[in-house]
């Protein structure tokens, strides 16, 4: 099983995100912004950071990248994707992801351990949590804030494609507490804390994080 | 612009700084970003629209208008 991490000048945590998907037991193919090969994977990650600085929006310049064509594309053929930060960012703007994250309200940039809720565990990035389960990971962001007009956030909810909410507090504004969601098959997730910080205690808060990159395998296996 | 419905919270900060400079009067203030560009007569207006539309603005939250000088 072989799970893809994208690096696009500017990204930060790509690194950490290979660390998460070989502890998982897959293997890790760095995979690289300006290039249309997506080297054979099973599965990508798109990683936080600051791709391209985050000039003009966060995500913006990322989402129209050599390698996001060729991500786009395998996301509509059922390829799962995940999208952590920056990630989630790029998702949105790339149209694989509703709604769009816009700066904090309260303009800080919140950096903290934070508890989520997982709402939806049928997706292709959930299967090994549990629904109604609480996890903890580390939510740092100044532009995550998720918005989207009524329509939409009602379509969200009423398919159960918000897969992650704030726990304990909503730390930037988003609409109703939304971390993350789903796409319409549940094979692209996006969200704004980040699972693969919390996969070792030695760093992180816990190692719940790592529940996201172990699912994915038992999802691409059965697909 | 951030669509009329988008929370503008830099925005609300430069409101709540022109109230600390004695500034009386401005009820609102939503903050947005501005193009200029540089183009042969041979990019009509629809061109400059999907510019807008596909990679200047991102139509979720943001409204656009294209004018020429």
């Amino acid at each position: 099983m072989k799970i893809g991490v994208i690096t696009f000048p500017g990204t930060l945590d790509d690194v950490d995100a290979l660390r998460a998907v070989r502890y998982s037991g897959a293997d890790p193919v760095e995979l690289w912004h300006a290039d249309h090969d997506l080297r054979g994977v099973d599965a990508v990650v798109v990683p936080g950071g600051f791709s391209y600085g985050d000039y003009l929006r966060a995500g913006a310049i990322a989402s129209i990248a050599p390698i996001m064509t060729e991500v786009v594309a395998a996301a509509r053929g059922g390829m799962p994707v995940l999208g952590i930060c920056n990630g989630f960012q790029i998702l949105c703007e790339a149209g694989l992801l509703p709604g769009a994250l816009v700066r904090n309200a309260g303009l800080h940039f919140v950096c903290r351990d934070q508890r989520l809720r997982v709402d939806n565990a049928a997706t292709a990035w959930t299967g090994d949590l549990a629904e109604g389960q609480e996890i903890l990971v580390p939510l740092k962001s100044g532009e995550g804030r998720f918005v989207a007009d009524a329509p939409t956030l009602e379509r969200l909810e009423g398919e159960g494609r918000v897969v992650f909410r704030y726990a304990g507090g909503n730390p930037n504004g988003a609409l109703s507490d939304i971390a993350g969601i789903a796409s319409e098959n549940g094979r692209v997730v996006g969200l704004m804390p980040h699972p693969e910080h919390a996969i070792d205690t030695l760093t992180g808060p816990s190692v719940d994080g790592l529940a996201l990159f172990t699912s994915v395998l038992k999802a691409t296996a059965a697909a | 612009m951030p669509k009329p419905e988008i929370l503008d919270p830099q925005g609300q900060a430069v409101a709540g700084a022109l109230v600390r400079l004695g500034v009386d009067g401005v009820a609102d203030v939503r903050q947005g970003k501005h193009f200029e560009l540089e183009v042969d007569d041979s990019v009509d207006d629809e061109t400059l629209h999907r510019i807008a539309g596909q990679l200047l603005a991102n139509p979720v939250i943001e409204d656009w208008v294209v004018t020429r000088a």
